[in-house]
């Protein structure tokens, strides 16, 4: 494989993640609520996913990351949707929680030293014909199953968004929830939810973390991919598929760290490792007044 | 020295960078400012103030001190900075703008104390140790109590005094409650005010990060601060943002991290057991307030 394939590679193995995390994300945000908690369901997802796969099936233990994922989001809902707290303070309290509650779960099931510990990994599988596409069939076709199923998601988010009733209602929801509920639909129940699909999707982010990529769990391996999702969101004008391009570009801008160390520069690799971060402040700034975000987004109308 | 004396002592230690970034954390939320960068603040504070304590002190001498707290609230400031004019310019959020500063940071600290700053045998991720006479002087002899707690509580005095008693405090808590009322009936420059109060709390922040090097630490490395500016957000929550109750609330903190601690030595209990209890504590009284807000608007109407 060559340098720039390996880049390509890279890219869309670093963007796997965080395009689920950003898709759920962008439904969560388009019916009027932003889930800070989201790294918090990655954490989550991520833990679930391997106490899960380590029954031995990969498959278990990416339904156990959508378990964990969708119960984090669970609590969301009920504080934020139900409660009414202030959703910008109970997301970052709940990722706070979840962060602090896996390190804690880990270390006493397996020990502060559990850094041995393995769990059957998703094997690449190329998907014939494609595979042999030049220049980038490799990057796209030669990856883990599950980068496939997002492959199916993003459309089929996108189908559902712009073109059923009930994506209409959860955009309605996002603009203003009093006209939907004016319309007889439920915008509430809608938003629950919401919320519960982006925290599955958050969840199965860390479960690609950890089953497809990692093999292992670590403390806080969620390394602050819930706020860049939220970032991508922003960066892809809450649209899946724009969302889904901003997260290949994210990707393709972590993977240029590869690019460079396999061209064998001798800059300091905490200079890559800060790179995402920088570019997701570079990004935000550069879209500025260029997005529009719903309107409702993060408050209920009746609240100041 | 009793042992006791030395719990509370390591306890108080231990509130002192969660009661200042607790304050930096209150100023920014009654500003109306969702700053969580107390963090990546306290960590470039901890970076300015160790650098400056290095090169400086042979020539400033007994007051490199001072001046090594004051780059820290410049550094903090900046790093702050960051964020506000982005948030003012760009109006990128700011929750998610100070989150990335804070892992630039972290990531920051990481290259210098294995770069620049390491120390001059080139073996060990850390800075040369500060000399004695560029440290914080000790409050209680035989203690390590230092000054820095003394500093924090008189911050939270004079911020407490500020909310109250001056115009620019009403002025910010005119914002935090509500821009537009703010602008339209008060004639408040909203976006300048956000802009300072959020420069304010990063070089709180900041002096913090300088407080912990030169009352503490004594030097630069990775994990210098264990969340201090994320445990900020549950001290500042539960004192209901008032500065006064972030002296009691930060002491609480301070006092269930050294117990953590003390247990995971003892018991090999986990020492996130802390941070777990801090952000359930934060669920509870967020969940807690907006219920009984829900009442008083139920009873209203």
């Amino acid at each position: 494989m060559s340098a720039f394939e390996a880049f390509l590679e890279g890219a869309v193995r670093t963007a796997t993640p965080l395009a689920f995390a950003a898709l759920g994300e962008t439904v969560v945000e388009r019916c009027g609520v932003i889930n800070i908690g989201l790294e918090g369901a990655i954490i989550a997802g991520a833990f679930g996913g391997f106490v899960a796969a380590g029954s031995g099936s990969i498959w278990l233990g990416m339904i156990g990351s959508a378990v964990a994922g969708i119960l984090v989001a669970a609590a969301f809902a009920i504080i934020t949707i139900r409660v009414r707290a202030d959703q910008i303070i109970t997301g970052t309290a709940i990722s706070l929680f979840c962060l602090g509650l896996t390190a804690m779960l880990y270390q006493q099931l397996y020990g502060a030293t559990g850094a041995a510990l393995s769990i059957p990994t998703m094997a690449t599988t190329e998907v014939p014909v494609l595979v042999s596409i030049p220049f980038f069939g490799k990057a796209l076709f030669a990856q883990p199953s599950i980068t496939y199923v997002l492959y199916l998601i993003v459309p089929m988010v996108w189908w559902w968004m712009y073109h059923t009733h009930a994506g209409l209602a959860v955009r309605a929801t996002g603009e203003d929830p009093r006209a939907v509920i004016a319309a007889g639909i439920p915008a509430r129940r809608i938003q629950v939810w919401c919320v519960l699909f982006g925290g599955a999707m958050g969840g199965i982010a860390g479960g690609v973390l950890v089953i497809a990529q990692a093999g292992s769990f670590a403390e806080g391996m969620s390394a602050g991919r819930g706020f860049i999702a939220i970032a991508i969101v922003v960066l892809g004008r809450w649209h899946p598929l724009g969302v889904a391009a901003a997260a290949l570009i994210f990707g393709a801008a972590s993977a240029l760290q590869y690019f460079f160390q396999a061209l064998g520069w001798p800059v300091p690799y905490q200079l890559f490792l800060a790179l995402p971060y920088v570019l997701t402040l570079c990004g935000l700034a550069g879209i500025a007044g260029k997005a529009v975000a719903p309107a409702s987004l993060g408050r209920w109308p009746d609240q100041t | 020295m009793g042992a006791e004396l030395a719990l509370v002592t390591d306890a108080l230690v231990r509130a002192t960078p969660l009661m200042i970034t607790g304050l930096a954390v209150a100023l920014a939320f009654r500003g109306g400012v969702f700053n969580i960068g107390a963090e990546g603040q306290l960590l470039v504070g901890a970076i300015a103030a160790t650098a400056v304590t290095l090169a400086g002190h042979s020539i400033l001498g007994r007051g490199v001190v001072f001046v090594a707290l004051g780059a820290a609230a410049v550094a903090g400031g900046f790093w702050a900075a960051i964020a506000a004019e982005l948030r003012r310019r760009f109006h990128v959020l700011e929750i998610i703008s100070t989150i990335m500063l804070n892992f630039v940071a972290i990531h920051l600290v990481s290259f210098l104390v294995r770069g620049p700053l390491q120390e001059p045998t080139h073996i060990y991720p850390q800075t040369e140790s500060l000399p004695a006479m560029a440290r914080l002087p000790i409050l209680i002899p035989g203690s390590r109590l230092h000054f820095g707690f003394a500093l924090g509580v008189l911050t939270a005095f004079a911020l407490s005094w500020m909310f109250r008693r001056t115009a620019i405090g009403f002025r910010i808590r005119s914002v935090g409650a509500s821009p537009l009322a703010a602008f339209t009936a008060g004639r408040i420059d909203v976006s300048r005010n956000s802009f300072l109060v959020f420069l304010c709390s990063g070089a709180l922040a900041g002096i913090a990060g300088g407080i912990e090097v030169t009352g503490v630490t004594f030097a630069l490395y990775e994990n210098l601060s264990p969340g201090y500016g994320y445990t900020a957000i549950a001290v500042a929550l539960i004192a209901g943002l008032n500065p006064l109750g972030i002296i009691a609330s930060g002491i609480f903190f301070g006092t269930l991290e050294t117990g953590a601690s003390a247990l995971q030595r003892e018991f090999a209990v986990p020492s996130s057991l802390a941070s777990v209890v801090e952000a359930a504590l934060i669920i509870a009284v967020l969940t807690l307030t907006a219920v009984r807000n829900r009442r008083v608007l139920e009873r209203a109407s």
